[in-house]
C-alpha cells in the first residue's frame, strides 16, 4: 500500500471515529483506484456505516485523512471547517438503506432538487438530466408519483437516481438493498452492477456475499472499527486468511 | 319561546354575525399568522445548540403558558399606558393574542421538527445543502404536515378566546351579544344565542380542519 497513490481516487489514512468512549473506527486506511469498486462487508456495528458516513461528511472523523480525486487533503487530526466539508461533500453521493426520499417532493423533484437548488444549473437542464436517467432505470412513468406511492425498490432506484444526478466522482452504497423485501432485491443489485460497468467509482456496504464477488475489484472485510483482511472477491470470499473472517462468512452463509 | 323572544333572537342575530365577522374573525386570523411567525423563530431558537439562545426561547414559553391570557390582555391594555405606551383597543388585542398564540404554537412546531426522520437532514446534506437550505427546503414543509391538527385546535381555541377582547372593549362577537343583552335584558336569550355562534363558526372549522388534514396526511414521511 503506498502512502499516496496519485492515480487513486479516494485515499483514505488512519481514519478515527469515536462516539464518546465508543471507538467505532479505530484507524481505517483505504485506497480506492478511479472506476473501481469497493465492498465493504463485516457484521452490524464494524463501523461499515460510519466509514461511508465520514467519507461524505455526514460524520466529522476525529482523526486521519481522507482525500477525493487528490484535490483538497482533508486532515481530521486539525480542525475542518464547514466548507471543507461541503467540498468532501460535494465529491461523493450516497445512497441510504432506507431510501431517505423527501417525501413531500415528487420523484422529479426528489432528482432535481440538488442539482438545481445546490448547484444551480438550469432547471430545463436539470429536468431533461434527470428523466433521462429516471428512463435508464425504467420509471419515466412515476416521474409525477411521490415517494410513498412506490415500492421500495422503486424508491431506492430513485435514491441511485439522486445521486447520480448530483454527478458526483464517487458512489457511497450503504447496504442499499438490507431494507427491500427479497423479490426486490435483485433489481437494485442489477442496477448497481450495471453503474459499475459503466465506470462509476464506488464504496458499497453490503451483506449480499454473492453480488460483492460479482461487482466489486476488492472486497474488504471491517470488524471492530479496523480493515480486518482485503483483497481480491473471489479469493477472499472463498478462502479468507483471517480466522474471523472465516467466522463471519460462515454465519452469513449458514444463519442456522 | 315567546314571540317575542323569536323576534329579538333573528333581530340579534345581524349584530352579532357582524360581531364575528368585523372583529371576532379578523382578530383571530391577523393574530394566528402573527403568531405564527413568532412561534417559528421561538421554535427555531428553542433548538438552538448556543444555550443563551434556546433558554431565552424557554422563558418566553414559560412565561406566556404560566400565565392566563386575560391577564396579558390588560397588562397590555390596562398596564402599558401607565409606563407611557398606550395602544387601542383592537392593536392590544392583536399583540396579546399573537404572543400567546406564539407561545402555544412555538412548541406545536418544536415537536413537528423534531418528529421529521433524522434520514431527511442527511438526505439534505448528501445533497450539497447547508443546515440553512435544509431547513427551510426538507424539514419545515414536512413539518409544517406534521402540525395541521395541533395547530388547528390551537386556532379553533384562539376564536373562542378572542371573547376575552370584549373586556377591553373591541367590538366582536360577544360584545355585541352583551351590549343587545344590556338593552334588552334578555341575559339567557342573548349569551345562549352568541354560544350557538362560535359552535356554528368552530364546526365549519373543525370540518375544514378534516379535510385539510385528509389532503396533507399523505405525504408526511413514515
Amino acid at each position: 500500500m503506498s502512502p499516496t497513490d496519485a492515480s487513486a481516487l479516494l485515499t483514505v489514512r488512519g481514519l478515527q471515529k469515536s462516539f464518546g468512549d465508543n471507538s467505532v473506527l479505530a484507524s481505517i486506511d483505504v485506497t480506492l483506484g478511479a472506476g473501481n469498486v469497493l465492498a465493504l462487508i463485516g457484521p452490524s456495528g464494524s463501523g461499515k456505516t460510519t466509514l461511508l458516513r465520514c467519507l461524505n461528511g455526514l460524520e466529522l472523523a476525529d482523526g486521519g485523512t481522507i482525500d477525493v480525486a487528490g484535490e483538497r487533503r482533508l486532515d481530521f487530526g486539525s480542525p475542518v471547517g464547514k466548507k471543507d466539508l461541503l467540498a468532501l461533500r460535494d465529491q461523493s453521493a450516497m445512497v441510504f438503506q432506507h431510501y431517505n426520499l423527501f417525501p413531500h417532493k415528487t420523484v422529479l423533484e426528489n432528482v432535481i432538487e440538488g442539482p438545481v437548488v445546490v448547484q444551480k444549473r438550469p432547471r430545463a437542464e436539470a429536468a431533461a438530466d434527470a428523466l433521462a436517467l429516471l428512463e435508464r432505470v425504467g420509471l419515466t412513468e412515476k416521474k409525477n408519483d411521490y415517494p410513498f406511492e412506490l415500492s421500495g425498490g422503486q424508491q431506492q432506484r430513485v435514491g441511485i437516481v439522486r445521486a447520480l444526478a448530483l454527478k458526483p466522482r464517487l458512489l457511497l452504497f450503504d447496504e442499499p438493498t438490507s431494507a427491500l423485501d427479497p423479490e426486490l432485491v435483485g433489481d437494485v443489485l442489477g442496477l448497481i452492477k450495471e453503474l459499475a460497468g459503466e465506470g462509476w467509482s464506488m464504496v458499497i456496504a453490503t451483506h449480499e456475499l454473492e453480488f460483492a464477488r460479482e461487482v466489486a475489484n476488492e472486497v474488504a472485510f471491517v470488524d471492530g472499527g479496523v480493515i480486518v483482511e482485503r483483497g481480491d472477491p473471489e479469493q477472499m470470499l472463498r478462502h479468507p486468511r483471517e480466522e474471523r473472517t472465516r467466522q463471519f462468512l460462515h454465519r452469513l452463509l449458514f444463519p442456522f | 319561546m315567546n314571540p317575542t323572544g323569536w323576534d329579538l333572537f333573528l333581530s340579534s342575530l345581524w349584530p352579532i354575525i357582524g360581531g364575528a365577522i368585523a372583529g371576532t374573525i379578523p382578530l383571530a386570523v391577523v393574530s394566528f399568522v402573527i403568531g405564527l411567525a413568532i412561534a417559528v423563530v421561538i421554535a427555531l431558537m428553542r433548538l438552538s445548540k448556543v444555550r443563551a439562545v434556546s433558554a431565552v426561547a424557554g422563558v418566553y414559553i414559560s412565561i406566556v403558558r404560566g400565565t392566563p391570557l386575560l391577564v396579558q390582555l390588560f397588562v397590555i391594555f390596562y398596564g402599558l399606558p401607565s409606563i407611557g405606551v398606550v395602544i387601542p383597543p383592537w392593536p392590544s388585542a392583536v399583540v396579546a393574542f399573537s404572543i400567546n398564540v406564539g407561545g402555544y404554537a412555538a412548541e406545536v412546531i418544536r415537536a413537528a421538527i423534531l418528529s421529521v426522520p433524522k434520514g431527511q437532514w442527511e438526505a439534505a446534506y448528501m445533497i450539497g445543502m447547508s443546515h440553512g437550505r435544509a431547513l427551510t427546503r426538507i424539514i419545515l414543509p414536512q413539518a409544517a404536515r406534521v402540525s395541521v391538527p395541533p395547530l388547528s385546535n390551537t386556532f379553533i381555541s384562539l376564536v373562542k378566546d378572542t371573547s376575552l377582547a370584549s373586556l377591553i372593549l373591541v367590538t366582536d362577537l360577544f360584545r355585541q351579544a352583551q351590549k343587545v343583552a344590556a338593552f334588552s335584558q334578555e341575559f339567557m336569550l342573548l349569551y345562549l344565542e352568541a354560544a350557538l355562534v362560535y359552535w356554528v363558526i368552530c364546526l365549519v372549522l373543525s370540518s375544514g380542519q378534516g379535510l385539510l388534514e385528509k389532503r396533507l396526511d399523505r405525504y408526511v414521511a413514515h
